[in-house]
């Protein structure tokens, strides 16, 4: 997937929102949803199943109009974090631009968060990209939890940020640390357009 | 209006609120018209946009002096406009605003619903932008959000950079403060600035508002403030009570959406490069047109902008332009041709141009040589060898040899015959793959001259050029026909650059033609001249057995030798004897014999009769005319005759 189409002038991005199970994915694209102006929103795809657990995968599609004369457009995409949705996970991952990885600061979830994210790496490997050349973010959510449920920042880095990439503590419920994530990972998705295209 | 020379960049407090559109207003600065035109900054009032258009201001003119600054508010713009049109100077206005090196316009947002205003300003956009010259705008809004406004103009706002101006952080509050503090010589208690930072303000002019308290209350009391004193003396202040309410962390900030957005415009604005843009506009265009555009393509993978990428794109739409003259002329010749593939992809030109000369040879294809003179037909002696064993050699290696051969001779000696059989020979040696143009001077005129007048000229010559031989029969007529001369010399120029062979025949030596340009002179003698003269005794003995063999009359060694003794200039003479012959021994009834030969050719020395009156008719017809369809041969009786005048 072109990211720039000089062609046509078009800008499209897509990032993936990626972590385990209940980590929050889904509650950030939600927090976006609400602060984009009316006039702008698109319609938010959620497939979720009845115990709104996302069944498939969340999609918000963010049109930014004309950017230095560009059509400007952003996917906003999660994957379904339980581990039986291999497949999908693997769909909604091709032709990423970005990756998201909202990890929850529970102490008592930091397995699956690990298990997650090489699950992350093995999807990205298995497509043939290297992972170090896919922009990526770290969320570290939930972070408003009482302090002796989670795990600081700090202690979550050195559990997962092992390349060093940008991370966010976040409360995606009530918005700190959501647009960070999404600013960052847009910049970085955006570098890209300087450089040679694919 | 003036610019406040208060408004600079250096006393313009940075914060992340504003990085962004202070980083655009100094680049604009640094570079007016070259980077993000036109810059368009919104944000609430009392952010600073004032300030950072001024700053813009005073900073170009600083640094280049001449350059002409314009700063206005819109409202002054519109009442300018209209006191113009009013007094009937509206061309004035515009003159002045078109020589605007930098237009600073603020307060955008009263465009609303004000037409002309809005026209006006469409066209000085347009005219500014289009010469480079830079614009800047502030309103209290993006352009999309301004109501009422024309959708062309809304799109110019929209086609720089749009930066906004955010509520300022605590930091950068704190910093402002400090800085007013420092310009106005106050000094406070440790904790007082940070205890007013605090407060959140709308904007900084509130900000300042409420450090003028504070700088008042503490120079008129006389008493410094402390820290906890700050919210007593703001007390009736709203920002001040609402601080009292500690903010839920949770709470979403105001426009998070917005600030989003200004941030990947700086992204894609800073990682677009303006020239790639520029190229993907060029490649959309021109696949839209339905041309192949792999060169710009190309060019798009560069990751710096290559130095000459203005004179490519120049040069790939003026390629386009020549294949849609080839395929306009291909189109034609021959319809089939239009919407050919090779006229679609500029790196395919040659082929096209090569493909268009096919076009134009291939509709109609020169004259070709006659195939009623054969190389076996033409008999050989020491009068003319020269000239068949040099056409020989050129039949073997076409254009390796002697190219041109001129051939010079009398008339009716085989100059012609030679120059057809020259052509025969080469179409058959390539098989019938070549092209051979054969063609006598004359026809070569009247073909240039119809082509002329047809305005076809072109098309002519690209079926001479694109001929693998040329052959030009009676060369000496070209003399003193100048644009012939012309044409003739390109041809030979263009053929024989390429290697393909090229014969003349003339009556006379290229230096005796009289009006035969120097040019043209020059390059006949420079292969091989060669003479073919009136036939020898061999060559008659040969040419009257292969003639008279030809009729039914078998030529006796007496009869051969006899005739072969008399002179002849040429081959036409020769035939014209034998016609004479075999019409004699004809009307005597008797075989051919040396003594009915010398009866018709030596009337005087023989004893033999006057001829008949028909054999003399012929003779004489032999002598003028020499083309049987032209005699009449048959009288019909002279009372018939009669009869049908009186009819």
């Amino acid at each position: 997937m072109s990211l720039v189409n000089y062609a046509t002038r078009e800008i499209t991005c897509k990032i993936v929102y990626y972590g385990p199970g209940r980590s929050g994915k889904t509650t950030n694209l939600h927090y976006i949803y609400g602060q984009v102006p009316e006039e702008r929103k698109g319609k938010m795809v959620s497939l979720a199943t009845q115990t709104d657990r996302t069944l498939f995968f969340d999609f918000l599609p963010l049109d930014l109009g004309t950017i230095s004369g560009f059509t400007t457009k952003f996917q906003l995409y999660t994957v379904p974090g339980q581990v039986y949705y291999q497949t999908t996970r693997k769909l909604v991952l091709q032709g990423a631009d970005g990756v998201v990885f909202v990890a929850d600061s529970q102490a008592r979830q930091l397995e699956e968060n690990i298990e997650s994210f090489q699950d992350l790496h093995a999807n990205l490997a298995e497509q043939g990209i290297d992972a170090r050349g896919v922009p990526l973010v770290i969320q570290y959510n939930k972070q408003d939890l009482p302090r002796e449920l989670i795990l600081t920042p700090n202690e979550l880095n050195d559990a997962l940020n092992f390349r060093g990439v940008p991370e966010f503590g976040a409360d995606a419920l009530h918005g700190p640390g959501v647009f960070e994530t999404l600013r960052s990972i847009s910049e970085l998705v955006l570098k890209r357009l300087s450089q040679p295209t694919r | 209006m003036q610019v406040d020379p208060r408004h600079r960049f250096d006393n313009f407090v940075v914060g992340s609120a504003n990085r962004l559109a202070v980083a655009a207003a100094r680049a604009v600065a640094e570079s007016p018209g070259a980077v993000y035109n036109p810059l368009f900054i919104y944000s609430s009032s009392g952010l600073g946009k004032t300030h950072l258009m001024g700053a813009i201001g005073n900073h170009v003119s600083g640094r280049a002096e001449s350059l002409d600054i314009e700063y206005v508010s819109l409202d002054d713009f519109v009442e300018q406009l209209h006191a113009a049109i009013a007094s009937g100077e509206g061309e004035r206005f515009k003159q002045r605003y078109q020589r605007v090196d930098v237009l600073l316009i603020d307060d955008m947002q009263f465009l609303t619903g004000r037409r002309e205003t809005q026209t006006e300003l469409l066209r000085l956009l347009n005219a500014m932008q289009g010469s480079g010259r830079q614009i800047v705008m502030s309103s209290d809004r993006p352009p999309a959000e301004i109501a009422d406004v024309d959708e062309r103009l809304i799109t110019r706002l929209s086609g720089g950079l749009i930066v906004d101006i955010g509520t300022p952080d605590f930091e950068t509050r704190i910093a402002i403060m400090r800085a007013k503090c420092e310009e106005r010589g106050v000094k406070f208690w440790p904790g007082v600035i940070e205890e007013l930072g605090r407060l959140e303000f709308r904007n900084v002019r509130e900000l300042q508002g409420a450090l003028n308290r504070l700088i008042a209350f503490q120079t008129l009391g006389g008493e410094q403030i402390r820290p906890e004193d700050v919210l007593t003396v703001l007390g009736d202040l709203p920002e001040a009570r609402s601080v009292a309410r500690e903010e839920s962390p949770g709470a979403p900030k105001e426009n998070e959406f917005q600030s989003f957005l200004t941030d990947v415009a700086s992204a894609v604005a800073q990682h677009v490069e303006s020239w790639k843009a520029r190229v993907a506009e060029a490649i959309a265009y021109w696949t839209g047109e339905g041309y192949r555009t792999t060169q710009l393509e190309r060019l798009l993978q560069e990751s710096a902008p290559p130095t000459n990428w203005e004179s490519l794109l120049r040069g790939f739409g003026a390629t386009v332009e020549r294949l849609k003259a080839l395929e306009q002329q291909a189109t034609e010749v021959d319809g089939a041709l239009g919407g050919d593939d090779v006229f679609r992809d500029p790196e395919r030109l040659r082929e096209a141009e090569v493909l268009l000369d096919r076009a134009l040879a291939g509709a109609t294809p020169p004259p070709g040589p006659s195939a009623a003179f054969t190389r076996q037909g033409f008999e050989v002696s020491s009068s003319n060898q020269l000239a068949v064993r040099a056409a020989d050699d050129i039949v073997a290696a076409p254009g390796k040899r002697y190219s041109p051969l001129f051939i010079h001779g009398p008339s009716g000696v085989g100059k012609t015959h030679l120059l057809n059989a020259i052509g025969n020979e080469l179409v058959d040696g390539s098989g019938g793959a070549s092209a051979v143009a054969c063609v006598s001077a004359q026809l070569f005129m009247d073909e240039l001259i119809e082509a002329l007048q047809d305005g076809t000229v072109e098309r002519w010559r690209a079926r001479y050029r694109s001929a693998d031989a040329l052959l030009i029969d009676d060369v000496q007529f070209v003399a003193g026909k100048e644009r012939t001369q012309e044409e003739l010399f390109h041809v030979f120029n263009s053929l024989h650059s390429e290697g393909k062979q090229l014969v003349f025949c003339s009556d006379r030596l290229p230096r005796e033609l009289d009006g035969l340009e120097d040019r043209l002179r020059s390059r006949f003698e420079g292969g091989l001249v060669v003479e073919m003269q009136s036939p020898d005794r061999a060559l008659r003995e040969k040419l009257y057995a292969r003639y008279l063999a030809a009729t039914e009359h078998e030529p006796g060694p007496e009869l051969l030798s006899y005739l072969a003794e008399r002179s002849a200039a040429s081959v036409r003479e020769i035939i014209g004897i034998v016609n004479r012959l075999v019409a004699a021994a004809d009307v005597a009834g008797a075989p051919l014999t040396l003594s009915v030969a010398r009866a018709e050719l030596d009337p005087d020395s023989s004893a033999a009769a006057r001829p008949t009156t028909p054999v003399v008719a012929r003779a004489a017809a032999d002598t003028f005319f020499l083309d049987d369809e032209k005699v009449v041969w048959e009288w019909t009786d002279a009372s018939t005759r009669m009869m049908e005048e009186l009819k």
